[in-house]
C-alpha cells in the first residue's frame, strides 16, 4: 500500500509483508506479532518489522526492540487515537527503529503522528488517491509552532519563550 | 486578563487558515464528510436542526469589553442579532452560514478569540469559577492555571483523537462555583500542611446518561508537575478508555470499571516513567502567565460604602436586586455583580447584540473593562465599586438586564433543546419560560430563596439536570414529550445527583408539579434553611408523596 515518508513524499515500501509458511528470505520482512518469535528464531541478516494492534502491551515487545528495524502500529480508524499514545510510549521506552502508522489517517493527523514519534504512514490506496502528497506537506506545516513540550518536533512555543527570556537576560 | 503574545496570535491565525484549508479539501473531495466532521467540530462548527451553530470559546469565562463588542457585531452581521451563553461559559451563535464561518473566525482572532476545541473528542474549553481573582474565599486565582491548560491542550498531538470529549474545570476557592466534581477532571487549588499551594485532582465526574461524581485521584500535586501529570492521566485514558461504545467512552466509565485505585496506580506508574522536566512549564512561564491576572488598579475605598447603603435604604427594588445579584469582593469597597440573563419568560442565556454593547459599556466604565461568564449562563461585572452599584443597576434596567433573580428559582439553566439541537428529544426553553412566568413574582422568589432548576432536553444532560436542586429531563415517549423530575442534585462542593421522583409529566403539568415541591419546602423548612438543605434533612419522601399526589390529581 502507498507509503508516505516523514517529508510527505510517497516512497517505495522496502518491507515485504510476510505470510505464515512463506520463506523469510526477503531482505526486509514485516510480520505479525504472532509470527514474530518464529521469524526471529530463523532470521538471517534480514531486517525484521512487526505490525501490531494499537492495544499491544509494550512489555510484549520490549525484549525484541534491538532485533526490530520497524514497528507498524495499526490505526483501525483515523479517529482512533490510541496509536499516538502507543508510539509515544515506544519511543519513551527506547525503541529507536522506524515507527510506521498503518491505516486510513488523514493529512491533518500527519503533524501529530510525526510529533508522537512516527516516521512514516502507510495508507490504503483509496485514501492516498484522495490526498496527494502536497496535502500532507501543507497540513504538516499548518502551525509554525505549538505549545506542548516533549514531543518530537521543533522548539515548542514554551521553549521559544524561554529562549527569548534567556536572550533578553544575556543581551 | 491574559493577552496574546506573538506566538498565541500566530497560532490562532494559523488555526483559521487551517480551517479554511480543511473546508477547501472537503469541497474538493480530498477528505470525506466523515473525515471532515471531527475537523469542523474541533473548530466549534455543529450542524443543528435548522442551521449550523458556531460555538465560541470564552476560556475560563473571562471576557473583555472589547471582545463582547466584537461578539455583538458578529451577532448582528452574521446571526439574528443575539448570541447564547452556554453552561460551559461559551457563546453560541445559532444561525451563521457555513460560508461565513472563516470570516467570523477572522473577526474573533482580531480580538484574541477562537473556536478551538469547543467540540469534538478532545480536551474542551477549560472552565473556572466566575469569581476567580475576586472571591473572598479564594486560596489562589485559578485563571493562570486555566490559561496554562488552555495553551497546553490546544492542538495536542497525542490527545486530539480521544475516545470522547474531555472537560476540565478549575477552582481556587473553598466554595465550588465551577462544578469541578462533575467534570472529567476537576482541579482544586489547595494548601498542604507545609503551607504550599498545589492541586487536588478529581477525575471521572460527569453527567450525560451515566452521571457520576468525580473521585480524588491525587490529593496534592505540586504545581510545577501539572503538565506532566495531565499528560500521564490523559495517556492512560487515551490508551485505555473504551472505544467500542460512545456512551461508555468517557473517562468516568473507565474509572468506574477498573476502580479509582487501579486508575490511580496506572496514572502514577505513567507519571513515574515520564521525564517531567521535558514536559512541565518552567516557573518563569507560569509567572509570565500569572502576571496577566494581577489585580486591576483598585482605588482605596472604605470597606462599607455609605453611598451604597443610602441607595439601598432609599430604593427597595435596588436593595432587593443587590441582595441576590451582588457578591462580596476581596478588595475593600468593591463588589462583583452578576447580570442575570434570565429575564422573566426569556430564553436562559440569550443576549441581544444591543444588550452586549450595553454590558460592554458598563464594564468599560465601572469594571476595568472586564466581564465573566458563569456556568449558570449569566454574566458578571467582576470589579464594581460599591459607590457605583446604584448607577450600574439603573443602566442595566434600561437594557432590560436588571432581573433580580440570581440563584433564585427563575435563574434557570436550560440547554437549547429541541428548538435548536439535533440531539434533543424534547424542548427545554419553553419549560424554562413557563416556570419563569409561574414564579415571576419577585417577592415570592425571594421568599423561596436559593433554588436551582436545571433543564436538559435529552439524556446528554447539557442542562446539568442531574445536579439541579430540581432537575428536569425532557424525553420522548411514544411521540410525546415527557419530563422526568429529579430532586436533591447539587453541583457544588457538596455535589450530589438528584433522585427521580416518579413518572414523567407532560410539558403542561410541569409548573404545577414544581409548585407542589416548593410548597412542601415552604411548609417544612427551618428558619433560614435553603431548599437543598431541607431536602437533605428530610430526604425525598415528603416531596415524592406530594409529587405523586399531584400526578393523581392531574390524571383525575
Amino acid at each position: 500500500m502507498p507509503l508516505l515518508d516523514a517529508g510527505g513524499r510517497f516512497v517505495a515500501d522496502r518491507f515485504h509483508r510476510f505470510n505464515s509458511g512463506e520463506a523469510t528470505d526477503h531482505p526486509c520482512v514485516l510480520v505479525s506479532l504472532a509470527d514474530l518469535p518464529a521469524v526471529l528464531a530463523v532470521r538471517g541478516d534480514q531486517e525484521i518489522g512487526v505490525e501490531i494492534a494499537n492495544t499491544v502491551e509494550i512489555a510484549a515487545l520490549a525484549p525484541h526492540f534491538d532485533a526490530l528495524a520497524l514497528i507498524g502500529i495499526a490505526f483501525p480508524a483515523y479517529a482512533d487515537g490510541r496509536g499516538f499514545s502507543l508510539a509515544k510510549r515506544l519511543r519513551r521506552d527506547g525503541f529507536t527503529g522506524t515507527l510506521r502508522a498503518i491505516g486510513p489517517l488523514i493529512a491533518d493527523q500527519f503533524a501529530y503522528a510525526l510529533a508522537c514519534g512516527f516516521d512514516e504512514v502507510e495508507l490504503p490506496e483509496a485514501n492516498a488517491a484522495r490526498q496527494p502528497a502536497e496535502h500532507w506537506v501543507k497540513a504538516a506545516a499548518a502551525f509554525s509552532a505549538t505549545y506542548q513540550r516533549g514531543y518530537a518536533r521543533e522548539a515548542s512555543i514554551l521553549d521559544q519563550r524561554r529562549a527569548a527570556r534567556l536572550e533578553g537576560r544575556n543581551g | 486578563m491574559y493577552r496574546y503574545d506573538e506566538f498565541d496570535e500566530r497560532f490562532v491565525r494559523e488555526r483559521v487558515a487551517q480551517f479554511r484549508d480543511q473546508v477547501n479539501r472537503r469541497l474538493s473531495g480530498a477528505i470525506t464528510e466523515d473525515e471532515f466532521k471531527p475537523l469542523r467540530l474541533k473548530n466549534g462548527v455543529y450542524l443543528q436542526l435548522h442551521a449550523y451553530m458556531l460555538r465560541i470559546a470564552i476560556p475560563y469565562g473571562t471576557l473583555s469589553a472589547r471582545q463582547l463588542r466584537q461578539l455583538a457585531l458578529i451577532g448582528e452581521k452574521f446571526d439574528r442579532g443575539y448570541g447564547h451563553f452556554t453552561t460551559r461559559q461559551n457563546l453560541q451563535f445559532n444561525w451563521p452560514r457555513l460560508r461565513d464561518v472563516p470570516e467570523i473566525l477572522d473577526l474573533l482572532a482580531d480580538v484574541e478569540m477562537h473556536c478551538i476545541q469547543t467540540s469534538g473528542n478532545c480536551i474542551r474549553n477549560v472552565t473556572a469559577d466566575q469569581f476567580s481573582g475576586v472571591a473572598a474565599d479564594e486560596i489562589e486565582d485559578p485563571r493562570p492555571v486555566a490559561e496554562l491548560i488552555r495553551q497546553w491542550s490546544s492542538a495536542h498531538p497525542e490527545f486530539s483523537y480521544l475516545p470522547r470529549k474531555f472537560k476540565i474545570a478549575v477552582t481556587g476557592a473553598a466554595h465550588d462555583r465551577a462544578a469541578v466534581k462533575v467534570h472529567d477532571i476537576g482541579l482544586r487549588i489547595v494548601r498542604n500542611t507545609a503551607g504550599e499551594t498545589g492541586y487536588e485532582i478529581i477525575v471521572g465526574g460527569g453527567l450525560g446518561r451515566t452521571p457520576m461524581i468525580g473521585k480524588v485521584v491525587r490529593d496534592f500535586l505540586p504545581k510545577g508537575d501539572l503538565l506532566a501529570y495531565l499528560e500521564a492521566l490523559m495517556r492512560v485514558y487515551n490508551a485505555e478508555g473504551r472505544r467500542d461504545n460512545k456512551y461508555k467512552a468517557r473517562v468516568k466509565i473507565l474509572v468506574h470499571e477498573i476502580g479509582i485505585e487501579e486508575f490511580q496506580a496506572r496514572v502514577e506508574a505513567e507519571f513515574a516513567a515520564l521525564d517531567r522536566t521535558t514536559i512541565n512549564a518552567d516557573r518563569e512561564e507560569v509567572a509570565r502567565i500569572a502576571a496577566y491576572f494581577a489585580a486591576p488598579p483598585y482605588e482605596k475605598r472604605p470597606a462599607v460604602s455609605q453611598t451604597y447603603q443610602a441607595a439601598r435604604a432609599a430604593n427597595p427594588a435596588f436593595a432587593a436586586w443587590a441582595d441576590v445579584n451582588v457578591t462580596p469582593h476581596k478588595a475593600p469597597g468593591y463588589a462583583a455583580l452578576t447580570i442575570s440573563l434570565k429575564g422573566i419568560g426569556a430564553v436562559p442565556g440569550d443576549m441581544t447584540s444591543e444588550q452586549m454593547r450595553a454590558a460592554a459599556g458598563l464594564a468599560e466604565r465601572y469594571s476595568f473593562g472586564e466581564l465573566r461568564v458563569t456556568h449558570a449562563q449569566n454574566l458578571v461585572l467582576p470589579h464594581v465599586a460599591q459607590d457605583d452599584l446604584f448607577a450600574v443597576w439603573k443602566a442595566l434596567g434600561n437594557a432590560r438586564l436588571a432581573e433580580a433573580n440570581v440563584g433564585l428559582i427563575t435563574d434557570i439553566i436550560a440547554c437549547p433543546g429541541l428548538d435548536y439541537c439535533a440531539l434533543a428529544t424534547a424542548r427545554s426553553i419553553p419549560i424554562a419560560q413557563a416556570l419563569s412566568q409561574r414564579f415571576a413574582d419577585p417577592a415570592r422568589q425571594r421568599e423561596i430563596g436559593p433554588l436551582g432548576i436545571k433543564i436538559s432536553g435529552c439524556i446528554n444532560a447539557c442542562g446539568h439536570h442531574h445536579v439541579g436542586n430540581i432537575g428536569i429531563l425532557g424525553l420522548e415517549k411514544r411521540g410525546e414529550e415527557s419530563y422526568q423530575i429529579t430532586l436533591g442534585g447539587d453541583a457544588t462542593e457538596n455535589a450530589a445527583l438528584g433522585d427521580i421522583l416518579g413518572p414523567g409529566l407532560t410539558a403542561a403539568e410541569v409548573p404545577d408539579a414544581i409548585e407542589r415541591l416548593v410548597e412542601v419546602y415552604l411548609g417544612q423548612r427551618n428558619t433560614g434553611e435553603a431548599f437543598i438543605d431541607t431536602v437533605r434533612r428530610l430526604g425525598i419522601a415528603p416531596f415524592k408523596a406530594a409529587f405523586l399526589q399531584e400526578i393523581d390529581h392531574a390524571a383525575a
